[in-house]
């Protein structure tokens, strides 16, 4: 059954391959994304956790800013 | 209603989604390795080859899908002035050109077996290997140029010349003899695939669509905090 399921009449090198090739790339893109997500979010926690606690105030009145920093510690 | 592009309130949604998409991603994509790889039926005249189409057409489906959605949004930003627009085009840019090259090293699989051939300069091969270039190109602009007003100009006039291959990617198969075969899926007329291959298909092309947007959530996700980055380095 699993010998049948490789050798695909012939073809299984080529099938294969060509759905290996999707899953790996979909692993680079998700893992890049990922990646640079986390740089940018850990960038955003370092710049706000050295302004001072009148800018972290007015920086803090905007919602998506609350946001990014709710979601850092979630992570 | 621009209000609700506003990136304030989009965050608040854009922030939790890519978990729930990722897990049923991960679902859907199993029924469709499933489908495509044990239970749908071998080709008369292809064999076992005939898989290959079950990641080939989706990846060629989406990726002319979010040419042509990056082209309509960077238009729509210059006629309502919305920046979003543009965020939202070039955070599904890296998918769609992921796609065109799956699309692409794919069917150079698919056609060893079946044409004999790695690479044929065929219209339709062709065709798609130019929408990458314009994908390139796009992606490119973005990193090259610093200033926000010539970036929204040169990516959008880059759509606008790229969406002219789009139709001709399409009907490259009946305007020119190629060695592929003219479309088996209409949507207007009835298809001529059998339902157990249309079926695990249509499961491929619903997972690689989940992908796309996944990775536009998360792409976008990082635009937000770099622009708020930006704002922080302001005050």
């Amino acid at each position: 059954m699993i010998n049948e399921l490789l050798f695909m009449n012939g073809y299984g090198v080529y099938v294969l391959s060509a759905f290996s090739f999707t899953l790996l790339s979909f692993s680079a893109l998700y893992l890049i994304t990922k990646v640079q997500f986390i740089k940018e979010q850990s960038k955003f926690v370092a710049k706000f956790g050295s302004l001072n606690t009148d800018k972290a105030k007015s920086a803090k009145l905007q919602r998506i800013n609350k946001e990014i920093l709710a979601n850092a510690t979630n992570n | 209603m621009f209000k609700l592009f506003q990136p304030n309130k989009i965050f608040q949604i854009t922030s939790k989604a890519p978990k729930y998409i990722l897990f049923l991603f991960v679902i859907v994509l199993s029924i469709g390795l499933t489908e495509a790889l044990v239970l749908s039926p071998e080709d008369y005249k292809q064999s076992d080859a005939v898989r290959i189409m079950y990641v080939h057409v989706p990846a060629a489906w989406i990726s002319l899908g979010i040419f042509s959605t990056i082209t309509f949004l960077s238009i729509s930003g210059f006629i309502f002035k919305n920046k979003n627009f543009f965020l939202i085009a070039k955070s599904l840019a890296p998918s769609g050109f992921l796609f065109n090259i799956i699309a692409l090293v794919t069917g150079s699989i698919w056609g060893k077996p079946t044409w004999g051939t790695w690479w044929a300069w065929d219209a339709r091969i062709t065709s798609m290997l130019i929408l990458a270039l314009f994908y390139a190109m796009y992606l490119i602009s973005w990193r090259i140029y610093d200033s926000e007003e010539k970036v929204f100009k040169i990516s959008a006039i880059i759509t606008i010349l790229g969406i002219i291959n789009v139709p001709i990617i399409k009907y490259s198969v009946d305007w020119w003899n190629t060695l592929h075969q003219p479309a088996s899926i209409n949507i207007l007329s009835k298809s001529s695939i059998h339902s157990s291959m249309l079926f695990p298909l249509l499961i491929m092309t619903a997972a690689f669509a989940l992908f796309s947007l996944l990775i536009f959530l998360m792409k976008y996700n990082t635009e937000l905090i770099k622009i708020k980055n930006k704002g922080l380095d302001r005050l």
